[in-house]
């Protein structure tokens, strides 16, 4: 399980000599087998939790992140980028293979060939594994970003905005293929924390919805659990009425008049 | 050092441009304006015809060694490569440390970077008569003054390459946990090597230069010593094997760039 106690983040804004507080107290929890996540307005400080958790490239005021449970070998998270953030001098499998290679020291270089042969083939991509990223697609670019953060075998796969540059047809492609992946294929990832401001992206894809909020109001301003089956691009009927209700309810989360 | 995204300005590094155009047009156009110009000057410049000949005798006997004043086309050359070759090895040792610091570094940046534009751009030639006094050798100066000319285009290209490494890559490095080795050879290396490059090519072109003045040996002194000597096919020739060797040279560092790059040494 991950869980998020109290997270508190500022930062100082030197010129109006004030502090702006963008995380004020976040509680979150995210069990084994869950799809979570967080959906606000620009600027509510969404990315925030996980630019944190991931490298501590910032660090929290206070409050920490914590995961509960059994201990593994091998890395907690893995990553994949609004932008693709591939090596631009390196060719799409290299990419993959030295990531995974630089996070997983303790496999052998067949392992690590073979994890990323699977993931690059997971995602459609062997064969064009030998271009650069500026030669393929912004859809390919951002498969390969996923196949790399597959390819660590992560326990928690972080999300941030992943299918924001794209063109709908595109990201609602990536999006199946994103749940596929995780459902289908024999993975280690146990759960996935995605940002995200798509409210469909959000419904379709998620079991639980943190909506967040901006100052100076509470950072959580809900938490919303859709139970719906998984795979519902296609809904009909019932479940259809359902999964549009879950939207309509998430709109009224966000303020947002509905359509 | 603002680049935010990943679409990169420059997607591969720049090809050496050999193969595009008409290449035999451009071939025989030159080829034909040298013999207008050979013939024009009567007996001043020579044809190509007598050049390319003569290119062919000093590459048929490349290591022959009658003495200080006649040596062998290849042993000047080998001579060349080893003042360059010794000059840019020290430079880079110098100049990458200290090009990654101040580039990393904004206050030593400050300090250094003025330091450093006033000595760019004193000609390294200027030094040479100051290493001459100091070592009262030929060869050691001259290798001083290539150490010089490559240094500056190192600490520079170096730091300009590490300053502007786009933050997306860093946070690569950060999340899938690089190495120090791992962030050397796909992230920092990459991104200064085609500084080192430039500096090379610099390096070769200064060369000549400080060989005429040192007057001894060395491919630079060759064309010195065959002007002097009233044998112009000879100095035509060596402009083209000069220009052969700098091409190799830049090829060679196309070629590395490539191998550090796309992660093949493996």
């Amino acid at each position: 399980m991950l869980k998020v106690t109290d997270l508190h983040k500022s930062f100082p804004d030197p010129k109006r000599r004030t502090t702006q507080h963008v995380l004020r107290g976040v509680d979150l929890e995210v069990h084994p087998g869950q799809f979570c996540c967080l959906i606000g307005h620009s600027g509510c400080g969404k990315s925030t939790p996980q630019h944190h958790g991931r490298a501590r490239c910032t660090r929290p005021g206070a409050g920490h992140p914590r995961r509960v449970g059994g201990h593994r070998a091998g890395p907690d998270r893995a990553m994949v980028f609004q932008g693709y953030s591939l090596l631009p001098r390196m060719s799409l499998l290299a990419n993959v293979r030295e990531a995974a290679r630089a996070a997983r020291p303790n496999r052998t270089k067949a392992e690590n060939d073979a994890v990323v042969e699977r993931y690059l083939r997971a995602v459609g991509l062997w064969e064009a594994k030998d271009k650069r990223p500026a030669q393929v697609s912004g859809g390919m670019a951002q498969r390969a970003a996923v196949a790399r953060a597959f390819a660590v075998q992560p326990r928690v796969l972080l999300l941030d905005e992943p299918f924001g540059a794209l063109d709908a047809l595109t990201r609602r492609k990536l999006q199946a293929e994103l749940m596929d992946l995780w459902q289908h294929e024999e993975v280690e990832t146990e759960m996935v924390v995605m940002v995200t401001h798509g409210i469909e992206e959000a419904v379709s894809l998620a079991d639980t919805i943190v909506i967040m909020g901006n100052p100076p109001g509470p950072s959580v301003v809900s938490v919303m659990d859709v139970a719906l089956p998984r795979s519902r691009i296609e809904l009909e009927g019932a479940q259809g009425i359902a999964h549009r209700a879950a939207q309509q309810q998430l709109l009224g989360y966000l303020e947002i008049p509905a359509a | 050092m603002t680049i935010a995204q990943d679409a990169p300005v420059r997607t591969r590094f720049p090809k050496l441009g050999l193969g595009g155009g008409d290449g035999r047009a451009r071939q025989v156009a030159l080829t034909l304006g040298w013999a207008t110009v050979g013939a024009a000057g009567a007996t001043a410049i020579p044809g190509p015809v007598e050049s390319l000949r003569r290119l062919g005798t000093l590459l048929w006997y490349p290591f022959y060694d009658l003495g200080p004043n006649d040596k062998g086309i290849g042993r000047q050359l080998a001579l060349s490569l080893q003042r360059v070759g010794i000059g840019f090895f020290f430079a880079s040792l110098v100049g990458i440390p200290l090009g990654l610091f101040i580039g990393a570094n904004r206050r030593a940046w400050m300090a250094i970077n003025p330091v450093v534009q006033m000595l760019r751009p004193v000609s390294p030639l200027a030094w040479f008569p100051i290493w001459l006094v100091v070592f009262r050798d030929n060869s050691q100066a001259a290798i001083l003054v290539i150490f010089m000319t490559a240094l500056w285009p190192t600490v520079l290209n170096t730091a300009a390459g590490a300053g502007s490494i786009p933050e997306n890559q860093r946070r690569v490095a950060a999340v899938f946990k690089f190495g120090r080795l791992a962030y050397l050879r796909h992230i920092l290396v990459p991104s200064i090597v085609t500084g080192l490059r430039l500096s090379m090519g610099i390096a070769w072109m200064v060369i000549v230069a400080v060989e005429m003045l040192s007057s001894g040996t060395g491919i630079g002194f060759f064309v010195w010593n065959s002007y002097n000597a009233d044998d112009m096919p000879s100095v035509l020739a060596s402009v083209l094997i000069i220009g052969a060797v700098g091409l190799l040279l830049d090829l060679g560092f196309l070629r590395l760039a490539k191998a550090v790059s796309l992660g093949k040494a493996t």
